[in-house]
């Protein structure tokens, strides 16, 4: 019939998809290599919507990559570089077989090396794109940061996540741009918005860690390389955008000038600067010396209707977020040496507070422990020795409470040796229907400027004496609900009785008795809802089988939610009333 | 060895012609033993700036050639140290002779030059008369007497010289040591230089200083090779030109910290990148942590012990937290996370491994999923509440039947009895006991006549139960009589055998019994009323359907083969055609052209019942599988629709007669009434609506409601159930 025979998988998504190991032949790379440039170019496989199709009929497991994808690394001028370096690696071996050391010399002073600059660029084309994508890059670099300098890493590549990290915190601090805090048992969460985007980042607490042996420390490696090249650029950007100068310089005129002596002793030239950077109590220089940042306003647009309500909320959100800016403002802190000294110098830096330790912790400490005008000691032992009478002794998790709650919240739940409040995570916002942990109501009511704190604890504690009482007086109130009842019956009753009277009076010839009929209250609301609540139940009974399928499926994913809502809700209640009778016992 | 030794020889020997100092040098040198040797040769050394060398004899022979170079230098040097020499010529002389002789029989490790059987076991020899040869080839022999051990001590006792005499063993003889000799060995016992006139402690000469000196330190004129430029070296040169011009040798690279150096990478920023692929799904974000991630959570959020117990016990891919929820007193008391850099790890895992897949998530509303349908208040009438409850039947009420009037109702149940209620007053107007369990009851549709049939057991009865006017019992009964006056009955087929009731039967009502070969499980009346047709299920005969005729009291088998299960039959309301339900289909025969014009597929496992629209196009049939099928036969023999309402089988189903209405009942006790619309457009499909869900009957030993019936003007549905009651429900 003519034509010729249409060849099976030569056409369609088995064409638009190629096996890792074809791609890896295809680009001549060994599988380290291949790793490597997927992950500094960012390619991922892709998962096929026909794997059957794609696979050419078998169903083996595989990993497929987009043939455009391949097709792009074809061009890239890093799959040369590996290559030298490939070459590099083999002479060098040779060199080191025949024991000819000048040219192991001359080949490492040769070592091929390779830039990640365009790739940046060619990953994230704008600025935004590299901002939205940089929170793995900040937890890497972070993590990094923080391995000791020998083993696992290059030592270099430890100092530059150092130093990146310390670059992003100071530019945190001057664009004062923290807005969320969060102690987990992980580490410590930060948000932060920049330019819009919110940006988080996780901290691991300063402990020494003890390495994983089934991790692959290359693969991780390779990313940091990625992720300091973008962090550096990132870094720089901003730090433009802010008129700081790029390596950051501390600000030789700033009024809080760390004092000069101990620098010395505490460490080398060399890594002082850097030390001195990352104490975090000093401010930045800045290219154009403008001391004062203008405050934005907003502009007042012409508008109407909902577009009003908008830009009032916008308005309200702006002020709010500027109010948290400047959270601790004019306070004076004092860290003492058992407290996380980075993450709190850092927080209160980011709200304009100002902060100093002992001088013996870290360089860069800028008052001492005896000066008068110090307003907080922050403190997380169970006592101190010598107290100073003009200043609160607080447990650090107050700070932290502080800024996710935008305001100053009370001392008094965190003075020294009290049992703490929960620490509720900043991130989760409740939803209808959701659970509320009571301590997020409270602080949402807090912020709403009521002040229900402790006299409600003290209603409730009056309450419960009282308790005893009430219940007689309920009891009796419901006695004498029930005697109006009685009575208003027996009115109703005697009425009844007197129209009967009259019938009777009136027609006396009739013996018919009718006993009065109880009226049955219809509650219509009920009923309709009844009617409603059927009718839904026989439109689900028509419903098609794929359609009934997914609606029994979110409806089941909507009773657990509430189900485990209800779960908490119990929970609660039953630790409250633990605590509640153990208090009683107590007291008794 | 041998040879640098001799060659050394013979060069000393050129040199002694050549210069008397030198021989006084050469000659000085034996006679100091070791201790000159190293004197000079550690002056030597200074000057040449060698390393100091040991008393190796290799380095020994190695210093003497140093020597030689050595003396030249002291020779040419002048008279810097002639006080030295001076010295050690005076010395020389003096022992010229003795020492000469001395370095012949040098007794170091170097090879020994009077016996040349080498560095052998001695004891080879002690067969022979000799112990070796000469240089000159002859042999030498042992010494003439050997000493035995008597000699020996005498010799300990009497010779003086014993103490210091040495056995040679290469030439057997023996050595007396001199005092020098002696004095020597004592010192290097002690642990002392050989030569007595040397001072360890000489105060050290900086020779090569940081001080720029005018003359040169040696004085020894430039070689010939420093003026002429070397070969090998252009070699080398010539080969490293070459290699730079080929690229082969790249010159340093200057070390460039392009690495730690950023700049403003996103100053043009250009749109030319910016659409790269269409296909880019950028990697989701980590979730961000909840309450309970916190170090010091509320405390519901803990785990309890069983829950903890849970999460121990779960599978970490199945657990809903990757951690355990922990809460500290206090920030200090937060240890590390162990899992940190696992995390870390894994989410760089995601990013270069896992495959991405755009997904599109269902965001639906659940209600948008409910279909529109007509509300069921628009519907109406449809029954909705149960009015009435006929009790009375003391077993399960299999089957009822409403007369076509709408007055009456009868029920047959398992207790044996056939009850006739009145539909308004659910008064039970007549009970007849039938002896048996009763399958079936079906009123004649025919409203002229007032007979009821009666399945039970093997036999079909035909009762009049004088429920009307004297008009209609009296039309009843002519209907059956009238066969009698005109013919016998046909005994032709023989299985079927029909009989009149007498006696006491007859009181009751009974008029006609036919008898069947097996037992019956349903009987149906046509719409005319004449013809009645009964179900004697059995697999494995064709003898399962028959049609008996009323008028003519003749019965008749329609098939004459078995084509599965007969589970339950019917008329066409108008035409004449015939349904057949079988285990998984039904089947429709034309009777008058005796033929199947149909075939219905239910998709069911097991019909349990069956019933046809009174317009004739529309087929329900209910099933075991809890499945009601709707067929309409214009369009397809495929089910139009598949309703699962129910949760249990579906015991019975009916349509109503005037009313859009169709009913199922089932084994979960209620009874479903819905909605069905046909429109007499033959393009507009059936509209099926469920309108109201009936109970009442209480479920008995798994049983719910057996069998549903319409009545036959208004829109009231008659249920019976296995709780032995009946309801109507209004």
């Amino acid at each position: 019939m003519g034509g010729l025979q249409k060849k099976k998988f030569e056409r369609g998504s088995a064409t638009n998809y190629i096996t890792r190991n074809r791609a890896r032949k295809k680009l001549q790379l060994s599988l380290p290599d291949f790793r490597r440039l997927c992950i500094l170019k960012g390619i991922y496989p892709h998962e096929p919507k026909h794997k059957k199709k794609v696979n050419k009929g078998s169903t083996a497991p595989r990993t497929f990559y987009l043939l455009k994808d391949i097709r792009f690394l074809l061009h890239e001028p890093i799959v040369g570089k590996f290559r030298e370096y490939k070459i590099f690696v083999r002479k060098l071996k040779k060199a080191y077989g025949k024991t000819e050391w000048s040219a192991v010399e001359r080949l490492r002073e040769n070592k091929p090396t390779y830039k990640l600059d365009h790739i940046i660029k060619e990953r994230y084309p704008t600025f935004i794109d590299a901002l939205r994508d940089i929170d793995d890059a900040l937890c890497m670099c972070f993590l990094f940061s923080t391995f000791a300098r020998t083993g696992k890493c290059h030592v270099q590549t430890i100092q530059l996540c150092r130093r990146l990290t310390v670059e992003w915190m100071n530019y945190v601090i001057a664009s004062r741009s923290l807005r969320k805090v969060f102690l987990s048992i992980k580490g410590i969460y930060y948000q932060a918005e920049v330019m819009g985007q919110l940006i988080t980042w996780v901290v691991p607490y300063q402990f020494s860690h003890d390495h994983p042996v089934d991790v692959d420390y290359r693969v991780m490696a390779t990313f940091t390389e990625l992720y300091t090249t973008l962090l550096g650029f990132v870094s720089f950007r901003l730090y433009s955008s802010l008129n700081l100068v790029y390596p950051p310089k501390l600000d030789s005129n700033g009024e809080s000038e760390p004092k000069e002596e101990s620098e010395d002793d505490y460490a080398m030239n060399s890594e002082s600067y850097l030390e001195k950077l990352s104490a975090l109590s000093a401010s930045l220089a800045r290219v154009v010396s403008s001391a004062d940042e203008e405050e934005a306003q907003l502009d007042q647009f012409p508008s109407e209707g909902e577009d009003m309500e908008k830009m009032e909320a916008r308005e309200k959100e702006l002020k709010q977020q500027e109010a948290q800016k400047k959270l601790f403002e004019g306070l004076k802190f004092y860290l003492n040496r058992e407290v996380p000294r980075e993450s709190l110098a850092f927080v209160i830096r980011c709200f304009g507070g100002q902060v100093s330790w002992d001088k013996s912790v870290c360089i860069g400490s800028t008052y001492d422990v005896t000066d008068e005008t110090i307003t907080h000691q922050i403190i997380d032992r169970p006592s101190v020795g010598k107290q100073y009478i003009n200043r609160y002794y607080i447990q650090p998790q107050w700070l932290y409470d502080c800024v996710n709650a935008k305001i100053l919240l009370p001392v008094e739940d965190y003075f020294l040796g009290v049992t703490l409040p929960p620490h509720l995570s900043p991130f989760v916002e409740e939803k209808e229907g959701d659970y509320v942990p009571p301590e997020k109501l409270k602080m949402m009511a807090l912020q709403r400027g009521e002040k229900p704190g402790n006299e409600q604890e003290e209603d409730e504690e009056e309450e419960e004496e009282e308790e005893g009482e009430q219940e007689e007086e309920e009891e009796q109130e419901e006695d004498d609900n029930g005697d109006e009842e009685d009575d208003e019956e027996e009115v109703a009753e005697e009425k009844n009785l007197k129209k009967m009277e009259e019938q009777r009076s009136q027609d006396k010839s009739l013996h018919v008795k009718v006993t009065p009929g109880k009226l049955k209250v219809e509650n219509k609301a009920r009923l309709e809802q009844e009617e409603k609540a059927e009718e839904k139940r026989l439109a689900i009974m028509m419903m098609k089988k794929k359609e009934k399928y997914l609606y029994d499926k979110i409806m089941f994913g909507k009773k657990r939610k509430v189900r485990e809502a209800n779960k908490l809700a119990a929970k609660r209640k039953a630790h409250d009333d633990s605590e509640k009778a153990k208090k009683k016992k107590a007291r008794k | 060895m041998k040879k640098a030794g001799g060659k050394t020889a013979l060069k000393r020997s050129k040199e002694e012609d050549e210069e008397q100092n030198q021989i006084f040098n050469f000659n000085r040198k034996p006679a100091d033993e070791d201790k000159d040797d190293d004197l000079s040769d550690s002056e030597d050394s200074v000057y040449s700036g060698l390393e100091d060398s040991g008393s190796d004899s290799e380095e020994e022979e190695g210093s003497d050639d140093d020597e030689e170079e050595g003396s030249d230098d002291d020779e040419e040097e002048g008279s810097d140290d002639n006080d030295d020499k001076m010295k050690e010529k005076k010395e020389g002389e003096v022992s010229e002779e003795k020492k000469k002789h001395e370095y012949e029989h040098d007794s170091s490790d170097e090879e020994d030059i009077r016996n040349t059987v080498g560095n052998i076991p001695m004891e080879w020899y002690k067969d022979f008369p000799h112990i070796g040869y000469n240089l000159d080839g002859k042999k030498i022999y042992k010494p003439i007497r050997n000493k035995d051990e008597l000699d020996d001590f005498l010799d300990k006792m009497e010779n003086p010289e014993y103490w210091r005499t040495v056995h040679d063993k290469q030439t057997g003889s023996d050595v007396v040591l001199s005092d020098d000799q002696v004095e020597l060995v004592n010192r290097l016992q002690r642990g002392q230089f050989g030569d007595v006139n040397f001072n360890e402690c000489e105060p050290m000469v900086e020779f090569f200083s940081s001080d720029v000196m005018i003359h040169p330190v040696t004085n020894r004129p430039a070689d010939k090779r420093s003026f002429i430029p070397s070969l090998t070296e252009k070699e080398k040169v010539s080969k490293l030109v070459h290699a730079i011009k080929m690229g082969w040798i790249k010159p340093r690279r200057v070390e460039d910290d392009g690495r730690g150096r950023y700049y403003n990478l996103w100053a043009s920023e250009d749109s030319s990148i910016l659409a790269r692929h269409k296909m880019h799904l950028p990697a989701p974000k980590i979730p961000l942590p909840g309450h309970h991630e916190s170090y010091n959570p509320p405390p519901e959020y803990l785990f309890t012990d069983e829950e903890r117990a849970l999460w121990e016990q779960q599978d970490p891919a199945d657990r809903k937290l990757p951690f355990v929820p922990r809460k500290y007193s206090s920030l200090r008391q937060v240890p590390a996370f162990s899992q940190f850099i696992h995390e870390r790890f894994e989410r760089c895992l995601d990013l270069y491994l896992c495959p991405r897949q755009r997904k599109m998530r269902v965001n639906v509303n659940p209600e948008d999923l409910i279909p529109q349908l007509p509300k069921p208040k628009d519907l109406q009438p449809f029954p909705t509440t149960r009015s009435l409850v006929y009790r009375g039947h003391s077993g399960l009420v299999r089957s009822i039947s409403v007369s076509p009037s709408g007055q009456w109702l009868a029920s047959g149940s398992d207790d044996g009895s056939v009850r006739f209620w009145e539909v308004c007053s659910s008064r039970c107007m007549k009970t007849v006991q039938v002896g048996g369990a009763v399958k079936s009851v079906a009123w004649n549709p025919n409203p002229s006549v007032c007979l009821l049939a009666v399945a039970l057991d093997s036999v079909v009865l035909i009762l009049s139960p004088s429920l009307a006017d004297k008009q209609v019992i009296l039309s009843s009964e002519r209907l059956l009589s009238a066969q009698q006056e005109g013919e016998e009955p046909a005994e032709g087929n023989g299985s079927v055998v029909w009989s009149e009731a007498e006696g006491e039967e007859l009181n009751q009502g009974l008029r006609l019994k036919i008898q069947h070969p097996k037992a019956v499980h349903q009987v149906v009346w046509h719409a005319k009323g004449d013809y009645l047709a009964s179900v004697m299920p059995d697999n494995t005969s064709h003898l399962q359907v028959y049609i008996h005729q009323l008028s003519r009291r003749r019965s008749q088998n329609p098939f004459s083969r078995n084509k599965g299960l007969v589970q339950c039959i019917s008329f066409h309301p108008i035409r004449p055609y015939f349904f057949v339900a079988t285990q998984r289909s039904i089947r429709i025969y034309n009777l008058v052209k005796q033929e199947m014009t149909k075939k219905l597929q239910t998709n069911s496992k097991w019909i349990s019942s069956m019933a046809v629209h009174p317009g004739g196009d529309h087929v329900i049939c209910g099933s075991y599988d809890c499945k009601l099928s709707w067929f309409d036969l214009d369009l397809s023999t495929k089910p139009y629709k598949m309703l699962r309402h129910h949760k249990k089988a579906v015991r019975g189903v009916a349509y109503h007669r005037l009313y859009p209405l169709f009913a199922s009942a089932s084994d979960d006790g209620s009874v479903i009434v819905c909605h069905g619309t046909v429109y007499n457009d033959l393009l507009q499909n059936p509209l099926i609506v469920p309108v109201k869900v009936l109970r009442g009957h209480v479920m008995t030993h798994d049983l719910g409601v057996l069998d549903v019936t319409f009545h036959p003007t208004q829109p009231w549905v008659f249920s019976s159930g296995a709780d032995a009651t009946i309801c109507l429900f209004t």
